[in-house]
């Protein structure tokens, strides 16, 4: 029985926050191909293209035929839990901190034997179980073995909310909530248990469509921020920074230019204000707070989400400009990425196709709804996955961008 | 399996001087300070000079970033055949194979074996990270218990496939206990009972604390040479009946529950001509009390899941009707990295030369000593074992 997560207490400011630790982060580059598929949320294993045969620890060689030629290749996970441990002591401090610490042993059907995290719903061993891979609070790839059926409160097992970064009871900054995404984003976290949601709008002097609605939700507090001022952002830092869960930046300006449609680098500029320079400052004000709050308890700190773009894959030139502010986002969240690591919190980059929206009306459907993109971002949040490419034509172009970026690059161009 | 073939027998070459620097929990010495306190002792055990080491193997963890080639010039040894061996809790048996042909076969005349290391105050928890590539991508980042995580999952799968019971595992680490008492050496000085047994602090379920061995810093080590030499120098020696090593034995096995062994007791008991009835103790590599039953089983005391019947009917004092680590083993004296994997040659050698530091074994001709070691990932790669005898046996 998995107890159901509880809304924690107001925290006592007198108290000490408890330091983020984070589990062993070393890897070997083999082994980091199960972090870079986990980070998609996806269970890959090396397949060795020669012989067939599945095999993890991953390796430099297939361990039956000597073959290099290893494939990471989709797992369904199914195996049966062999043997079980829980463990009460650790020289670990992440694990000293966090024990009983539940372990096993899985033999997958595919065939090789794997030490794994064991979600609480499993049943004592021997019995059947699924095997996925998740991220860990360092950012590497792990595996957790889950029971075959749903079990209650499956999300609030307590190893797998330590991979997770679950809304339920956590406050959330949301960057902008003028645009209809972010107003989806806003409904979709109250929906998904958030305890309360900042509503960034720029411009507080101007009403926008659905004020009304997004103000009248009980969790959401509205809260006047411009990305493209510093001293706005300091401010609202300032005042809530110690206490946001998870920030969603939604905010961006997007024309749809390329560099002969328009002359002069004024909408160039106002794209990487928001869309760079943005995210920048707010990285800067926020990121260090959120850092340090990476184990702040059950309601930590725990993911930074970028609304980003499938064009900072590869530059969409009717879109030139905005692809490029994008691009340069993606860089920088990077960096984000590597500094927020220390404190274990998540950051994650979505990449959605057109977004349905007054800026995408030349292109040709599928876009994407704003609905479906906030249940997306959602979703990454539950799954603790670190990219996700959200509707179909982020989907086809990001397939075609991991062949091969320059055909992508080509066949975008035409 | 192909079939061992015919090996060429030891009966030229033999094995003398056991000596153990004694362990202690820390040490602010390095582990060339204990490579160093041992070589000391065989020369004074033996009688030898320096220049007369022409062979040195070494097995130890902690040299690093030195290797045994730095020890030859940190030690001012000059010799002609030199190994190291960071084989674990494997490292004697294999240290012992490689020595002995070495010498028989000329290319060395005196082979110093030793196995040391040093623990200090964080040394174990950093080696963990750092044991394999298998533990680091794929054991570490699971919870960092470190061996007793895994033996716990062999543990606690042994246990519902045979029927063992803690009561089954308590009884041979309390007898082991009773055989410490009895050896200046062990860490342990107290007597335990089965109740503290039982009620120890959980480490990893099934795992309690004295299911763990302690990590600890010294050293164990002997000499190998030729029998003549041995002679000539008037040393006491104990002749090496047959020997066996086997690495990544059944790698298709879902999880752990034999090791090389299966493979090898044929060839082991054969080539030295006798039975498994005929050993008279044993000294198992017993990292944890469920190694040594699998040991027991593997080698042909009795079947495969019989352990635990076997345990009920038997008692392991050095005076009981199965004795086995006489000098209380590692749970009892102490886990000094790679010197563990030398610690049952030493004392058998010293059973079987009179030279007991432990309670002796009434009338014991034959001793096996087993190695086992090398958990880099879900089970322990590296097995080996020496049938060791009297001069006369």
């Amino acid at each position: 029985m998995i107890a159901p997560l509880r809304r924690p207490k107001r925290k006592n400011p007198i108290l000490r926050t408890r330091l983020p630790l984070l589990p062993p982060w070393a890897r070997s580059r083999a082994a980091l191909g199960l972090t870079a598929a986990a980070a998609l949320g996806r269970f890959e294993l090396q397949v060795c293209a020669h012989c067939g045969a599945v095999q993890y620890p991953p390796r430099e060689a297939c361990h039956r035929c000597l073959s290099d030629e290893l494939k990471w290749r989709e797992q369904s996970g199914s195996g049966e839990l062999i043997s079980t441990t829980t463990i009460h002591h650790s020289h670990d401090l992440f694990f000293r901190e966090r024990v009983p610490w539940r372990l096993g042993l899985v033999r997958l059907d595919a065939g090789p034997t794997v030490v794994a995290h064991l979600h609480a719903g499993c049943a004592p061993a021997p019995c059947r179980v699924r095997v996925d891979a998740r991220l860990d609070k360092s950012g590497q790839g792990v595996l957790l073995a889950f029971p075959i059926d749903e079990v209650p409160n499956m999300a609030d097992d307590l190893e797998l909310r330590e991979m997770t970064c679950d809304p339920k009871f956590r406050k959330v900054l949301v960057t902008d909530g003028k645009t209809a995404v972010g107003q989806a984003v806003v409904r979709a976290l109250i929906a998904a248990g958030a305890d309360l949601v900042w509503v960034g709008y720029a411009e507080p002097w101007k009403r926008f469509p659905g004020f009304e609605q997004i103000e009248a939700l009980p969790q959401v507090s509205l809260l006047p921020l411009d990305l493209t001022d510093s001293r706005s952002v300091k401010q609202i830092a300032a005042e809530i920074g110690g206490r946001v869960d998870i920030l969603i930046n939604t905010a961006e300006v997007h024309r749809a230019h390329g560099i002969a449609s328009r002359g002069g680098v004024d909408v160039a500029r106002a794209e990487m204000d928001v869309n760079y320079f943005g995210l920048l400052r707010l990285a800067q004000e926020f990121g260090p707070a959120m850092r340090s709050r990476g184990a702040d308890g059950q309601s930590s700190a725990t993911a930074w989400v970028n609304l980003l773009s499938i064009y900072a894959l590869s530059n969409y030139p009717p879109h030139g400009t905005f692809s490029a502010s994008k691009a340069a986002a993606l860089s920088l969240s990077q960096c984000l990425r590597a500094e927020m690591r220390a404190g274990g919190v998540r950051v994650i980059n979505a990449f959605p196709g057109p977004i349905d929206d007054e800026w995408n009306q030349m292109l040709p459907p599928p876009k994407l709804g704003p609905d479906a993109l906030a249940k997306a971002l959602v979703k990454a949040l539950r799954d603790g996955v670190e990219d996700v490419y959200p509707g179909d034509v982020a989907q086809e172009w990001f397939a075609r961008w991991q062949e091969n970026p320059k055909i992508l690059e080509r066949e975008v161009s035409t | 399996m192909r079939k061992i073939g015919d090996t060429r027998d030891y009966r030229d070459v033999v094995l003398t001087a056991p000596v153990t620097v004694p362990y202690v929990r820390y040490s602010i010495r390095n582990a060339h300070w204990f490579v160093a306190r041992a070589l000391l002792r065989l020369l004074k055990e033996s009688g030898l000079e320096k220049s007369d080491i022409d062979g040195l193997s070494v097995g130890s963890f902690m040299l690093a970033p030195d290797t045994a080639i730095g020890l030859t010039q940190h030690l001012g040894v000059t010799v002609r055949w030199l190994d190291h061996i960071p084989l674990g809790g494997a490292c004697g048996i294999v240290a012992l194979r490689r020595a002995l042909r070495a010498v028989q076969a000329g290319d060395a005349e005196v082979v110093a074996c030793i196995g040391a290391d040093t623990n200090h105050v964080d040394s174990f928890r950093q080696s963990l990270g750092s044991f394999s590539v298998f533990a680091r991508d794929a054991v570490f980042p699971y919870g960092s218990g470190g061996p007793n995580a895994s033996f716990a999952l062999l543990t606690s799968y042994y246990m519902r496939m045979y029927g063992a019971t803690r009561e089954d595992f308590g009884k041979i680490c309390v007898a082991q206990r009773d055989n410490a008492l009895g050896y200046p050496h062990a860490m342990f000085k107290k007597k335990l009972t089965l109740k503290e047994y039982l009620n120890a602090r959980p480490i990893a379920d099934p795992i309690r604390l004295f299911d763990c061995v302690m990590p600890c810093a010294g050293a164990e080590a002997f000499l190998v040479m030729t029998r003549q030499r041995a002679e000539a120098l008037g040393l006491p020696y104990a002749r090496v009946r047959s020997t066996c090593e086997r690495h990544n034995a059944f790698p298709e096995d879902p999880i752990q529950t034999r090791g090389g062994w299966v493979l090898d007791r044929e060839h082991l008991y054969g080539a030295a001509g006798v039975e498994p009835s005929d050993i008279d103790f044993v000294e198992t590599y017993d990292d944890y009390p469920v190694m040594s039953v699998i040991q027991i089983e593997d080698l042909g005391f009795c079947e495969k899941g019989a352990g635990p019947e076997f345990i009920r009917r038997h008692t392991f004092t050095t005076d009981g009707s199965f004795p086995v680590n006489t000098s209380g083993g590692q749970l009892s004296g102490g886990q000094a990295g790679c010197a563990a994997g030398f610690l049952g040659l030493v004392e058998s050698i010293r059973q079987l030369t009179d030279r007991n530091l432990a309670r002796g074994v009434p009338g014991a001709r034959l001793g096996l000593a087993v190695g086992f070691g090398m958990i880099t990932y879900d089970r322990g790669l590296c097995s080996g074992a020496a049938i060791l005898g009297r001069a006369d046996a």
